[in-house]
């Protein structure tokens, strides 16, 4: 089995990795503080079956409600650890995925849009994975992000997939590899940004009294200061890394396209994320600002992430056209 | 009148007020991101004026609407415009102000500790056998301030991170340092595009008459430019077999106010005193040589232009406007230059981008060039114009040439294919805005890290002596801006100036 092979097939054990660890994770979620209500030897049996429905039929109230007298073994931590190591897992196969497809085209696995989008969620996953060891409080997320690690790659590996090929020479630098080093870096730490700040909203919402879906997910979520502070630390780790993809970028265009900014509308949206986190970093040390706003903020930061990496690469026609996606 | 001016200087207060607060500052930063989307949704006229011919056709309608909205300009559209200056406006209302409370702070003297440490965020209580020189002496890296009290007590105040607002400010002077580079460039810069066939007959010299297209700085005018020539001695391409393109370089020899020989390519631009050279495209020109029916000939050598960039098939013209001495009688061809022609079945479309098995396809026209007009004129295209007109017809059929045929023509004339030539687009262009730009960046970058990761801080110790040469000791601590771990720096900075048997660290948040 040639190495690229071996990629392609590593690619599709690690989303179901990943798959494993949402599992666990949907396990941990639904057992959280439930209130044995029912006898001791059905209890197993929930337990092996535990899954999404289970959050559904448990009326919310239940989940703030203190446990019933007999102390019942909690099954949900176990769980929680269990997801995480199958996130590191993931994670491994991930990084054997992309590395594997670098050796492959002899070249740092960032030279079309299906590599790119494998770097970036590798960050995300390796990122992600440190949060979740060092801060066992916000674990449970781990939920939304294994799922958008999924969607990602299967995206990735269903409609941007592209044969290895060599790099043409307009990508022949050695900014190649500064330039979308630091861009794959940002947009992996941003994407592991966005998932906090999206479940603060939520558990806000939550605590504010909202019930409706999908604030009747907040009641499990970690503590919502908790997430808005993780938020916080890790796109402001993030934004001085993008500043620095984009300036980098700035000088390899001026080399190779003889300016250092034309409006491309790759350099365009880079600039609109740019403007915007900037936006939430403000905002964010403002201190009459609203919580919920700043929240807000991040998630369109996201938003024009997103738009960037697909929206540009389909919609528009650029000097960034290394998408190899027909 | 002094009513109306107090009126009117309030208004003004006001106003200023209203711009350099960070609402306003965050509505025009939400404002500029708004505003830069349709640069990347129309086609911009400075980067693809092409695009915007088509889209103006393509959209009767909307297109005028567009324009007039400067829909085709919006980086340099007055409306952008309004945004950046008025978020640059307001923030200098900022940095100025701050930049002075900054100066004091770091002038200014540690304030004296509170009354009651034990209503600080961090808080400690034990004893200690250091007197306060030694605290101080193990407060290192922190501003520290030592006062004695009246009641016999010393305090020490002590702070850090000052370099959080050194760099806040930092960034945000770097960013106008940005915009005036960015300002410097477009008023002094210059840039123009040619096509360059190899070949010392064809080398040109740098004035607006040689460009195919320029565009001078605000400041620049054409005498500016500075002289010299260029003449493109080589050119290599690879590719691989798939067809993609592995590598380029262009080899030129400069004359003029420098001399000197260089090599450039994709990514490696010639770097001359006043300017760069950039390679943006290449192709192919065929060599023709036309022998009228009395036996005058004429050699030209036309840069075909490629209409499909993966497999170099090219498009383009050859004429010779003098071949017959009569405007009635101009000559010219007009056809597909094809490098690497399949073996088998249909000719049209090239299968390598390197010439293997090249091909001319040419269709040969007589008549009236339409070229002395006056009117500006392709000339990688026949007059339309006038084949509609008929003053320009097509003679004959179409021929495929190979390199060394010859074709006879109606009349008796001859057209030979005598080879082809390398050709390179080529961009010169200069920015003296770069390195103010570079060295702005660079700044913004220090500045953003140090106003990121900086932790602005105060503790106070105060040592009240209790006679049996220990003293009993009191802190407390404040962070100033956001910083999860200060109780730990805190409790840490407690273990090296307080006794080891100290009664354990109480009220800690």
């Amino acid at each position: 089995m040639s190495l690229s092979t071996l990629s392609d097939n590593l690619l599709y054990i690690a989303i179901l990795a990943y798959l494993g660890a949402m599992m666990l994770h949907t396990a941990d979620y639904a057992l959280m503080r439930r209130r044995p209500a029912v006898a001791a030897p059905a209890e197993a049996k929930v337990l092996v079956g535990a899954g999404g429905p289970e959050v559904a039929v448990n009326p919310i109230e239940d989940v703030q409600a203190p446990p019933a007298a007999p102390e019942r073994r909690d099954w949900a931590p176990l769980f929680g650890k269990l997801a995480v190591w199958m996130t590191g897992l993931a994670v491994l196969l991930h990084f054997t995925t992309t590395a594997t497809r670098g050796l492959a085209a002899h070249r740092m696995p960032w030279g079309n849009m299906y590599e790119f989008v494998l770097s970036v969620t590798l960050v995300g996953g390796a990122a992600w994975l440190v949060v979740a060891i060092r801060k066992p409080q916000v674990r449970r997320l781990g939920i939304v992000l294994t799922l958008v690690e999924m969607l990602l790659l299967g995206f990735a590996g269903l409609v941007l997939y592209t044969q290895v090929n060599p790099l043409v020479p307009a990508l022949q630098s050695y900014w190649f590899v500064i330039h979308v080093t630091s861009v794959v870096l940002a947009s992996g730490l941003f994407l592991v940004g966005f998932v906090p700040s999206a479940a603060f909203l939520i558990r806000d919402g939550y605590d504010a009294g909202k019930r409706r879906f999908p604030y009747s997910l907040g009641g499990r979520l970690p503590a919502a200061d908790a997430m808005e502070r993780l938020a916080f630390g890790i796109q402001a780790f993030a934004f001085p890394i993008w500043t620095f993809g984009v300036a980098a970028g700035a000088v390899w265009a001026e080399a190779a396209w003889g300016r250092y900014w034309g409006w491309d509308p790759k350099e365009t949206w880079a600039f609109i994320s740019w403007v915007v986190y900037a936006g939430y970093l403000h905002a964010r040390s403002t201190p009459s600002m609203n919580r919920r706003l700043v929240a807000w903020i991040a998630i369109i930061g996201w938003l024009t992430m997103l738009m960037n990496l697909f929206g540009v690469n389909f919609f528009f026609t650029g000097l960034h056209s290394y998408a190899g996606v027909q | 009148m002094k009513p109306l001016l107090t009126f009117a200087s309030v208004k003004l207060r006001n106003g200023w007020r209203q711009l350099t607060s960070m609402r306003t500052a965050l509505v025009l930063l939400f404002l500029l991101a708004l505003a830069a989307i349709p640069g990347s949704v129309f086609p911009q006229q400075n980067i693809k004026p092409e695009a915007v011919t088509r889209y103006l056709t393509d959209h009767p309608k909307l297109g005028p609407v567009v324009a007039r909205l400067y829909g085709f300009e919006v980086f340099s559209s007055p409306w952008f415009a309004a945004i950046y200056l008025l978020l640059f406006t307001s923030l200098v209302g900022c940095i100025l102000p701050r930049s002075r409370d900054h100066a004091r702070a770091l002038l200014r003297r540690v304030p004296d500790a509170p009354k009651r440490l034990e209503r600080l965020p961090a808080h400690h209580r034990g004893r200690t056998t250091l007197g306060a020189a030694e605290v101080t002496a193990r407060l290192r890296g922190w501003r520290t301030v030592t006062r004695e009290q009246a009641d016999g007590s010393v305090t020490v105040a002590a702070e850090r991170g000052f370099l959080k607002e050194s760099g806040n400010l930092v960034f945000h002077t770097s960013l106008i340092v940005v915009l005036i580079g960015v300002a410097l460039g477009s008023m002094g810069g210059w840039h123009a595009n040619r096509i360059l066939v190899q070949g010392e007959e064809q080398a040109f010299c740098d004035t607006v008459q040689q460009f195919d297209d320029y565009s001078l700085g605000t400041a620049v005018g054409a005498g500016d430019l500075p002289p010299f020539c260029l003449e493109l001695t080589g050119f290599d391409s690879k590719y691989l077999e798939t067809g993609e393109p592995s590598a380029f370089a262009g080899y030129l020899s400069v004359t003029g106010s420098e001399t000197r020989t260089g090599s450039f390519s994709v990514n490696h631009p010639l770097r001359l005193k006043d300017a760069n050279v950039y390679l943006l495209g290449h192709g192919y020109a065929p060599i023709l040589r036309y022998t009228n029916a009395q036996g005058k000939q004429q050699t030209t050598v036309a840069p075909f232009l490629p209409t499909d960039n993966s497999t170099l098939t090219s498009e383009g013209v050859a004429t010779f406007p003098d071949a017959n001495g009569d405007r009635k009688k101009q000559v010219a061809f007009s056809g597909l230059y094809i490098p690497t022609a399949p073996e088998t079945g249909m000719i049209a479309q090239s299968i390598f981008p390197a010439e293997r098995n090249p091909r001319l396809m040419l269709t040969f026209y007589r008549g009236d060039l339409g070229i002395d007009e006056g009117t500006p004129s392709s000339v990688y295209k026949l007059n339309q114009v006038n084949i509609a007109r008929g003053d320009l017809k097509q003679v004959g059929e179409g021929k495929v040439l190979k390199v060394g045929d010859s074709w006879t023509l109606d009349d008796g004339s001859k057209l030979e294919f005598l080879g082809t030539r390398p050709w390179v687009a080529l961009s010169l262009r200069h920015d003296p805005g770069e390195p103010v730009v570079l060295g702005g960046v660079a700044f913004v970058l220090i500045g953003l890290m140090l106003s990121l990761a900086g932790k602005r801080r105060r503790v106070w110790v105060r040592l009240t002596p209790d006679g049996t040469g220990s003293s009993l000791l009191e802190a407390g601590g404040l962070a100033r801006s956001d910083y999860p771990g200060f109780d730990d720096e805190f409790r840490a900075l407690m273990d090296r100036i307080g006794d080891s048997d100290r009664e354990p660290v109480d009220a800690l948040r």
